[in-house]
């Protein structure tokens, strides 16, 4: 059986690849899927800790990842129309442009 | 007695409020029927109430609460006695003949409705002054005289040194007042209690001290009123008022209310030494230091106005040196001749078509002859010719400052006796004798209508016959027995005429005669002696001609340092200490925000990453700690 | 007792203070567009409002300290609080004050707002619902509630519908007077909680029951600055007065008029309500202190005014002068005293209320407030001069109209405490006279600068009728103010009563103010 640390170490990996990438690309459609990396990262772990923890109630961990998958996709659209109003706005997509609540 | 008593000053009052808010739109020209009738309603009253006064009936009533707070309660009532019998005698005679009078004075003047309103106001006002049963209600109305008096003064309110006038009257009686009001509420602070004969009856339970402070702060409030040094400026000045005005409210009555104030408090004043010394140290100086200015002076009508301030001192040195009944006596004789000698003045002013300057009068004598002859009754009422008012009057002040021991206030009033003839003989004079200097003005002059000589003469004769009347004997007068009731308590024993009284009045007698000789040999018989003199005593000169720039003085030391004060508090603590406190907060947070401004670039990926390295660093703390 | 069902029958307090924001809700809803139709409704609600509140003085008995009118109802259990109204004889002649000076800003505002007329009329009425709210709360929570509902539609008046610098003048408005809210807020609280009976009860927000509460000396120290300086700054005291002037000059003439009349006095009426009765150690220690700040307004009020070049800016400034005799008044702690200075309160609400009416008034003829470009307006507006005479006459404190009254009992009050001080006192009484006096002169006497004003219409009967009754108010209040002092009489001297015990020396608050201090 595969220890759980590999499990964790994807995890991390996906994790901070997502962060990495919400910081660093500047079209929001990249920042939106790294926000997806970041979630499936988190996702993994659930599920390897849900599988290698003793729990009272069976798969409780799997649950959650449900809840997050509901999460994520209304944040998908959520966030994939405010990216198209914008284009339509602003013919452009890039993060940077997008500072109008600097102090 | 109740109802003529509560009338006196109902009807002017009512008429007052009929006349100013009907007179513009519906009497105009008819406004003053109300008025006059009013008043000569109000006089017959007042003859009526006198004449039971003097069967010895007396009035105390009190009307309804007026303020109750606390412990605090003053009523308004009315409280009649020989003293108020005297003051309503003067002021509804003088006020009624003013109120004939001013029918022809002030004809087609476009203000006669409100005139004859504010008259009215007056006369209310003035009667509940007198009839007042409280100190409280004596300064309500000491007030509101004073409200008419700045409603007439500037009643000619275009003009700015008639504006001017009022305010300033307003404004010196109000530091009067100031006094006035502070010894009222140390009265109710002592006693607990305002009316006239609860305080006076325990005037002996006050501590000396208190008496004194009491005593003192009341006679700021009549040195405010009766323009007495060092607030004198402000009577000159209310010249600018209709003559008529000047008659009635600054010669014969309002100014006199110091005088009743202090003869009214007569148990509090008696026993404090202090105060009365005070007193009559005030009333003397004023006398001698207003008949000074007045013998310079070239205004007819302000050569009367210093003539009323040093007569009033007069009064006040007869009460400070225990003189009640004399002072009082002049109080009532000065009142009927001076009212007599403005409304004759105005009759000269408007014979000349509102000439004032004496320089431009002269030769008048044949022209205005009833003007002229009652002027003379005036004139020598007041320089105290044997047999008319001011003999009697003002020699019983003499004569009992001399017996009191005042030798040396005697000296003075008798100095001041001289310059009163003088300048009032220089003022006849330079009006009625001698060739005219103004000829147009003189081709014009014409006696005054009936409606205005009449009340002249009315008011001549109790000018020359009343110190007969009420004052023959010296000393055991008709009005010595008549007001003793009102001093039972301050007044010695009866005195007895004898050698050393009737030297002293033929003394002053004799002085009086001197001065009118000097005036007549200055200014009829050697006219070019004035100017000589003048040149003279150039510096004596200038001082009085310039009334001893006491205006001058004010300014300089009081008035324009407040402003300059007033104006550096507002420019530098409110707009500079406190705003700039205010703003200057205001200032340091908006500068604390503009120093974390950068941070907030609006970019959500910079605020990612610094949330990001906070997390690092929170995880590496917690790491490095639980090592 | 003193129930509303027993003595009316109706929640009175409840309506008087909801009618006005029920009409203005309606106006907002059902009335946009039809100017005519929304300006009858305010004036017809704010005079419903004004005869209802001579009816609860019709009803209100005399004789007594008690609250009456009584509404009690739970209204958020947890947190002690309740829907708590009552009245007594201080807040009944206020009350009364405010609804006659909502009702007469009506026909004064009728043709003066040009813009945004609905908004306007309606921040009016909501203003009224929370400025008798404030008057009627016996839940220190409500009060505090309708303190904050009366703050806003006052800052919009005068941010919105006010002079050239009407934005710094409303947010210096607002930041002071919250400032002074916030400090009564952290105040509220903390005394709410340690009122507890125990530590498991909720907090006591009911000013009955507070009033009864025992405090520690400390914590009346500190709740008595905290409620003093909130309510300082309403009143306003030296030197937390600056606000004033700016808010004065920029507000619209409704702004002005209830502002002085009816919002200054709310700092006076709260140190009555709370200050005196919550905190009687505290009150002994501040006393020295609170004469000398009032003195000092009274003359330093009264010198900035006679260096005033703007009507309205001497009008405002002159009111801090008179709201020194206020709190001076208050703080002699004497009956007389105390009814002095609410008699003052009620009085400036009439005459400063009437005055700033007037200069709006000027203002719509002449298009100037700058005293140096009048002169002679008596001649061509002879009504005018005649209101303006008696409203500075009565100003001034003279005898027979409603302002002597007031300071002359508070004179006496003060006198009773300190002679030096009422002596001191009495000197803003002779500055009074000299810059209303002073400044009557150069506006309506003297020669006139241009004829062209004897083309501009005198007042006409909406002005004049919106003047009168202040004035018919002034001569009642000078003539006979027994009415009024009958009316306060009972709860000031309960109020003083209650304090009396406490006045012994609890020592001096500047020294345990640097004491405290020191603690840090």
């Amino acid at each position: 059986m595969t220890p759980l640390q590999h499990y964790l170490a994807l995890a991390t990996i996906l994790f901070f690849i997502g962060a990495w990438g919400m910081m660093a690309r500047r079209n929001i459609i990249m920042v939106i899927m790294c926000i997806e990396l970041m979630l499936n990262a988190v996702n993994i772990s659930l599920v390897a800790f849900s599988n290698y923890m003793p729990s009272p109630v069976p798969g409780r961990g799997e649950v959650f990842v449900f809840f997050v998958f509901g999460l994520s996709a209304a944040e998908a659209a959520v966030g994939l129309g405010i990216a198209i109003a914008l284009y339509r706005l602003r013919e452009r997509l890039s993060v940077d442009e997008l500072d109008g609540m600097k102090g | 007695m109740k109802a003529a008593a509560i009338l006196i000053p109902l009807l002017p009052m009512t008429s007052f409020i009929i006349t100013g808010l009907l007179g513009k739109r519906y009497f105009r020209e008819k406004s003053h029927y109300l008025p006059v009738a009013a008043v000569a309603a109000s006089w017959l009253l007042s003859m009526f109430v006198i004449v039971q006064v003097e069967r010895g009936e007396t009035l105390s009533w009190q009307i309804y609460s007026w303020i109750a707070a606390g412990n605090f309660n003053v009523d308004v009532g009315i409280q009649i006695d020989q003293l108020t019998a005297v003051m309503l005698l003067v002021v509804s005679t003088v006020g009624f003949m003013v109120h004939v009078y001013s029918i022809g004075y002030m004809k087609g003047d476009p203000g006669y409705y409100r005139f004859f309103a504010y008259l009215n106001l007056f006369m209310f006002s003035m009667y509940m002054l007198v009839l007042a049963n409280n100190f409280l209600l004596l300064y309500v109305f000491w007030e509101a005289v004073g409200l008419c008096s700045y409603l007439l003064i500037a009643f000619w309110y275009p003009k700015v040194s008639a504006a001017n006038a009022g305010t300033k009257a307003f404004l010196v009686n109000r530091v009067g007042d100031f006094g006035f009001g502070l010894g009222v509420i140390l009265i109710f602070v002592t006693l607990g209690t305002l009316n006239y004969t609860a305080v006076f009856g325990h005037a002996g339970d006050i501590g000396t001290g208190t008496l004194t402070a009491i005593t003192l702060l009341l006679f700021v409030g009549a040195v405010g009123k009766s323009a007495q040094f060092p607030l004198h400026v402000w009577l000159p000045d209310a010249m600018e008022g209709p003559t008529p005005v000047s008659s009635l409210i600054h010669a014969a009555t309002m100014v006199n209310a110091g005088v009743y104030m202090v003869a009214r408090s007569s148990p509090l004043f008696f026993e404090s030494t202090t105060t009365m010394f005070i007193v009559a140290l005030v009333g003397t100086f004023t006398a001698i230091f207003a008949a000074s200015i007045a013998l310079v002076q070239n205004d007819i009508k302000k050569v009367l106005a210093y003539s009323t301030v040093s007569q009033l001192g007069f009064m006040f040195a007869a009460l400070g040196v225990g003189a009640w009944v004399a002072g009082l006596f002049h109080l009532v004789a000065h009142g009927f001749f001076k009212g007599l000698l403005f409304l004759a003045s105005g009759s000269v002013i408007h014979a000349l078509g509102g000439e004032q300057d004496m320089r431009n009068m002269g030769g008048l004598k044949n022209k205005i002859k009833i003007t002229y002859w009652t002027f003379i009754i005036g004139a020598l009422a007041i320089a105290g010719f044997p047999g008319l008012a001011g003999f009697f009057s003002k020699d019983a002040i003499l004569e009992q400052v001399f017996l009191g021991g005042y030798w040396y206030f005697w000296i003075v009033a008798i100095t001041t006796s001289f310059m009163t003839a003088f300048y009032m003989f220089r003022l006849i004079f330079m009006t009625f004798h001698g060739e005219p200097r103004d000829l147009k003005a003189f081709g014009h002059a014409h006696e005054s209508p009936r409606v205005m000589w009449v009340p002249l003469v009315v008011l001549a004769v109790p000018s020359a016959l009343i110190g007969l009347a009420l004052g023959f004997p010296p000393g055991a007068g008709h009005i010595d027995s008549f007001l003793r009731p009102v001093f039972e308590e301050v007044l010695g024993a009866e005195h007895h005429f004898g050698l050393l009284e009737g030297g002293l009045m033929a003394f002053s007698a004799l002085i009086g005669i001197v001065g009118i000789l000097a005036a007549w040999r200055m200014y009829v018989i050697r006219p070019d002696l004035p100017v000589k003199t003048g040149a003279r005593f150039q510096g004596a000169y200038r001082v009085l001609l310039n009334k001893y720039w006491i205006d001058e003085i004010y300014f300089a030391l009081i008035i324009n340092p407040v402003r300059a004060l007033s104006r550096g508090l507002w420019r530098f603590v409110d707009i500079n200490i406190i705003d700039g406190f205010v703003n200057g907060s205001a200032l340091f947070f908006r500068g604390v925000g503009n120093l974390f401004r950068p941070a907030h670039s609006g970019k959500v990926q910079s605020y990612l990453f610094t949330m990001f390295l906070g997390l690092l660093v929170l995880l590496a703390a917690y790491w490095i700690l639980t090592l | 007792m003193y129930g509303f069902q027993e003595q009316i029958g109706f929640p009175i307090l409840s309506v008087l203070i909801f009618l006005p924001s029920a009409g203005a809700l309606a106006m907002l809803i059902f009335m946009r567009g039809r100017p005519q139709l929304y300006k009858w409704t305010a004036a017809i609600v704010t005079g419903l409002n004004f005869v209802l509140s001579l009816v609860l003085i019709g009803f209100f008995d005399h004789l007594t300290a008690q609250m009456q009118f009584l509404e009690h109802t739970v209204w958020i259990e947890r947190l002690g609080i309740s829907y708590h109204l009552g009245v007594d004889g201080i807040s009944v002649l206020l009350i009364m004050l405010t609804t006659l000076l909502s009702l007469l800003v009506i026909p004064a505002s009728w043709n003066y707002i040009k813009q945004r007329e609905l908004a306007f009329f309606a921040s009016l009425l909501f203003l009224e619902s929370g400025m008798i709210g404030v008057f009627a709360a016996r839940d220190l929570f409500l009060f505090y509630v309708f303190w904050e509902v009366m703050l806003i539609p006052m800052y919009f008046i005068i941010g919105v519908w006010g002079g050239p610098r009407r934005i710094y003048a409303a947010v210096k408005f607002f930041l002071f007077t919250l400032a002074g809210s916030l400090l009564m807020l952290v105040a509220i609280v903390a005394i709410a909680w340690l009122a507890r009976p125990n530590q498991f009860a909720a907090p006591v927000f009911d000013m009955d029951m507070l009033e009864a509460a025992v405090f520690s000396t400390n914590v009346q120290f500190w709740a008595f600055l905290a409620f003093f300086l909130a309510f300082a700054v309403k009143v306003p005291m030296w030197p937390l007065h600056t606000w004033l002037p700016d808010a004065h000059v920029e507000a619209p003439t409704a702004g002005s008029v209830i502002l002085a009349g009816v919002l200054l006095k709310m700092g006076g009426y709260g140190m009555l309500r709370i200050c005196l009765p919550f905190f009687p150690d505290a009150v002994s220690m501040f006393v020295p202190y609170i004469l000398v700040f009032s003195l000092i307004a009274i003359i330093y009020g009264a010198l900035l005014t006679l260096v005033q070049k703007d009507l309205k800016k001497l009008v405002a400034y002159s009111s801090v002068s008179h709201m020194g005799f206020v709190t001076a008044g208050i703080f002699a702690l004497n009956v007389v005293g105390i009814q002095g200075a609410i008699m003052v309160m009620f009085s400036h609400g009439l005459l400063t209320g009437a005055l700033f009416l007037m200069v709006g008034y000027l203002y719509e003829r002449m298009h100037t407030r700058q005293i140096s470009e009048m002169g002679g307006l008596a001649g061509p507006f002879p009504v005018m001069a005649a209101f303006l005479l008696f409203f500075v006459l009565a100003s001034l404190g003279l005898p027979g109209l409603s302002g002597f009254v007031g300071e002359f009992l508070s004179l006496v009050g003060v006198f009773t405490y300190n002679k030096a001080m009422g002596a001191v006192a009495a000197i803003g009484i002779i500055l009074a006279a000299a810059y209303l006096l002073w400044m009557f002169q150069r506006a309506m006497f003297m020669g006139l600068n241009d004829e062209k004003w004897y083309k501009s219409p005198d007042f006409n009967l909406r002005e004049i009728g919106t003047l009168t009754p202040l004035a018919a108010l002034a001569v009642w209040a000078g003539v006979y103010p027994n009415t009024f002092l009958d009316l306060i009489g009972p709860p000031v001297e309960k109020i003083v009563n209650d304090l009396a015990p406490y006045l012994a020396d609890n020592g001096d608050a500047f020294s345990r103010l640097l004491s405290s201090l020191g603690g840090f």
